[in-house]
């Protein structure tokens, strides 16, 4: 177990090394720079910016130095946010979009397991129709419609729940269900189906041949091992969720990280696009090792080796 | 299942509360959106709009404008100018920073040669060109600050000699990046303005709380040497991007003012009164790429120009007031009581077909045989797509030409203008400061900004005429001369002159505008609802 830990975490660095060295090379070919503007800067001032921010050095030089500092856990000052480092941007903005992203996933696990088990335990019922039904508009529903229809609904029409905007756990609400909504409707219809073809198992006929409870062999027997696929769609997920919804957090003006990830790229913001790029990335690459260190704990037949 | 439940049915109660207080109230508190998060609040550093609008509230420099756009005294009493126009005097009020330090002529040396200092890199350090050396020393010609044209005589009198005559140095002078710094709490704490536990102001407000992204507080300064007459107790920004959301705040009374607005929704916001066009000096233009063959052609730009329905365009598409334009220089730059676009009158029809299809003829395309196809270049945005299709179209009915359309994303399109790889480019401008030379200056022969490499002698020596000479109205007939010949010859079709399209409650009183773009919230007063 620990040495295969060890050789993920190497692997990890890199698929880390690999994911900046790429986006360095693709940030730094899209036309424009930090200081592209409509009000061009005069010649002298566009040398004294790239002095202070180091541009003029030659590109081999720039990334050796980013390597250098991101190793040391230094993501640069941002080209945009006179005040702001990278380190700064992640430490205010992530937290806000992991509060939103739990709470859009325990939303979708709450709602998205128990539908996909009626559905499955009660096949080709209405509960099935119903709960499929909205497994579909979840997942093809966009985020942004949904948002914009829930501040229309309930922030301008009802007046029950503010029209966007972070501070109160009533803020969260909406948003947490706008985010919440596509994980939700793919966690069913993957319950559903991994269930449906658990609970025709073997071993499922055993257990109720033994005369178990039908609770029993539905929640300690089957749901165990039909759960696996869900745990594996978790781990992207997660790191996708709690990095921050751009769109999400747009329409209701949530102050979180995901609005980084577009923006930065529209500034040429180059530190942030970095910074926002590699966060994103060793959470992502953590969580599916997470998923699979799980999943030797949810089914014993997977050995790591 | 169960948890949740509750967690809902809490979140749910909790929600009310706020919602029941967030009506409009007649007490002394405005709640602002400035549309974007701010990248600073050092008016040094700062660019764009919604950091102006936050910081013309933190910051006062030596002068102000009044609502009618005038400039009267700020942090100077007085001032004297020299003969030749090359030597301004400030005399200092007895004024106060927000810590309760004395402003004094020093923070004002100290803040311009800052902003001037290669080390800083300030953006807009080239307002401070027209300073005697204020070039040389920010392009590293000289490495010493000290002979830079402004000095402080002593605590109360700063002496500035700039490097020609500037008769619009005066209202710079009310711009951010001429905007006193305290000294010493810059040089303890170089990120001053980052945060509101260390922020030190000289402005009728000062910063109470600013959350990123999210939400800054700025309440009245009781150090303010004017404190009597700022009625507002506080101000609540928010930053909301969304245009609906931002609208659908202010409909539900959460929000009292909004610098963004839906296009969409301008004429029923214009109907109940919310929505109010305010000045802004800016045009909308067609660049023309005058190395291009037909564009090299006087009369051929000339004759897409006049064969663009601009009555069409504001009146269908933009439909927040624009006003089409009958010349390059907007309406609002107003010299020595005179508006300068009035006083020029329309140099150009603001549609002439007929004319247009004439013109073409006589540059050798009878109904536009054998005319090449060109191609519109224009910035990714639904505006800037429905104008250039209806121009396509309106050029193809009048002139019967057939051009292209293609869009880019906003940095590389600055840089296909930048490297003159276009035949038409969409583009715009915004005065930085209030005299005829932010729009005419621009087309100077070797100007990095005339990016359709237009040239025209007579029209550089009317220009250049304008910088010897402090002689307004000498000026302001030369600037009259060189638009003619810009108009003449038409390197670029002026479309329509751009409006502030503003969104406030009625209870909001005394909101003036800058007309180079910020709201100017310090003389608002809130009326019972």
């Amino acid at each position: 177990m620990s040495r295969f830990i060890v050789r993920r975490l190497v692997s990890m660095l890199l698929v880390l090394w690999v994911v900046t060295t790429l986006t360095f090379a693709l940030m730094k070919a899209i036309p424009g720079g930090p200081f592209t503007a409509e009000k061009r800067l005069p010649p002298e001032v566009l040398v004294n910016l790239e002095a202070r921010y180091r541009l003029n050095d030659p590109l081999w030089k720039q990334y050796l130095d980013y390597l250098g500092n991101m190793a040391r856990f230094d993501l640069g000052p941002s080209f945009k946010y006179e005040d702001l480092t990278v380190n700064d941007i992640i430490r205010e903005g992530f937290p806000v979009s992991a509060e939103l992203g739990v709470l859009a996933l325990l939303f979708a696990l709450a709602v998205g397991v128990p539908a996909g088990l009626v559905s499955a335990l009660r096949q080709y019922s209405t509960a099935d129709y119903i709960s499929m039904l909205w497994a579909l508009l979840g997942v093809s529903i966009p985020s942004f419609l949904l948002a914009t229809l829930f501040i229309y609904v309930f922030g301008l029409r009802l007046h029950v729940l503010p029209a966007g905007g972070w501070g109160t756990p009533a803020h969260v609400l909406l948003p947490a269900i706008a985010l919440g909504m596509y994980p939700t409707g793919f966690i069913a219809r993957l319950t559903r189906s991994s269930m449906l073809e658990v609970i025709r198992q073997d071993y499922v006929r055993t257990a109720r041949a033994k005369g178990l409870a039908e609770i029993v062999v539905t929640y300690r027997h089957a749901l165990k091992n039909a759960i696996i696929p869900v745990v594996t769609y978790l781990g992207p997920i997660t790191a996708a969720v709690l990095t921050g919804s751009f769109v999400v957090e747009r329409i209701f003006a949530i102050p979180g990280l995901g609005r980084h990830f577009v923006t930065s790229i529209y500034n040429r913001d180059y530190t942030v696009i970095m910074g926002t790029t590699v966060f994103y990335s060793v959470f992502l690459v953590g969580m599916n090792l997470v998923v699979d260190v799980a999943y030797g704990f949810l089914d014993p037949r997977i050995r790591f080796d | 299942m169960h948890r949740f439940k509750v967690v809902l049915a809490l979140a749910v109660a909790m929600a009310l509360v706020p919602m029941a207080s967030a009506q409009p109230q007649a007490s002394q508190v405005l709640r602002w959106n400035v549309a974007t998060d701010l990248e600073t609040l050092d008016p040094a550093k700062s660019t764009g709009i919604p950091e102006a609008t936050v910081i013309y509230l933190l910051y006062e420099g030596l002068t102000q404008r009044d609502a009618k756009g005038r400039l009267v005294p700020g942090m100077a009493e007085r001032w004297d100018i020299s003969k030749d126009g090359l030597t301004w005097t400030f005399y200092l009020r007895q004024a106060r920073w927000s810590n309760g330090q004395m402003v004094t002529a020093a923070d004002f040396e100290f803040a311009w040669k800052r902003a001037l200092d290669p080390a800083v890199a300030s953006d807009y350090a080239y307002q401070l060109y027209y300073l005697k050396n204020g070039k040389a020393y920010n392009t590293g010609k000289i490495k010493d600050a000290g002979q830079v044209g402004v000095v402080a005589k002593d605590a109360r009198t700063l002496v500035v000699t700039l490097e020609n005559p500037t008769p619009f140095f005066g209202d710079l002078l009310s711009f951010h990046t001429l905007m006193p710094v305290p000294k010493a709490v810059v040089t303890t704490t170089p990120l001053w303005a980052g945060k509101a536990e260390t922020f030190v102001g000289n402005g009728p407000f000062v910063l109470k709380e600013w959350r990123r992204q999210n939400r800054i507080v700025v309440e009245r300064n009781p150090q303010y040497w004017d404190a009597q007459s700022i009625k507002l107790a506080r101000i609540e920004f928010s930053m909301i991007e969304a245009e609906s959301t931002a609208l659908a705040q202010y409909e539900a009374g959460q929000l009292d003012g909004s610098s963004n607005v839906p296009v969409a929704d301008i004429p029923r916001l214009m109907k109940s009164g919310d929505f109010k066009a305010m000045p802004y000096i800016g045009t909308y233009y067609y660049l023309f790429n005058t190395t291009r063959k037909p564009l090299d052609d006087a009369r051929v730009r000339r004759a897409l120009a006049f064969a663009i329905n601009r009555t069409l365009i504001t009146a269908r598409i933009t439909r927040a007031g624009e006003k089409p334009a009958v010349g390059f220089v907007p309406s609002g730059i107003v010299v020595n009581g005179v508006d300068f676009r009035a006083a020029g009158g329309a140099l150009m029809p603001v549609y002439d077909p007929a004319l247009a299809k004439r013109l073409l003829a006589e540059a050798g395309y009878p109904d536009g045989k054998g005319f090449p196809v060109l191609t519109i270049l224009y910035n990714t945005s639904q505006r800037h797509k429905t104008i250039a299709e209806a121009i396509q179209e309106m050029w193809r009915q009048n002139l019967g030409i057939k051009v292209n359309l293609t869009n880019q994303e906003w940095k590389v399109y600055l840089q296909t203008r930048e490297e003159h790889n276009f035949d038409i480019a969409r583009a715009g401008w915004i005065g930085d400061y209030r005299d005829p030379k932010t729009f005419l200056d621009m087309f100077i022969t070797g100007s990095s900004f005339n990016e359709g490499l237009w040239s025209n002698n007579a029209y550089d020596r009317f220009v250049e005429a304008t910088t010897k000479t402090a002689d307004q109205t000498a000026r302001m007939k030369a600037f009259h001369e060189a638009e003619k010949i810009f108009i003449r010859e038409m390197p670029l079709a002026p479309i329509y002159f751009y409006v502030n399209p503003i969104l406030f409650k009625p209870y909001v009183q005394g909101l003036e505008s800058d007309p180079t773009g910020p709201p100017l919230l310090r003389s608002v007063w809130i009326v019972g609802s």
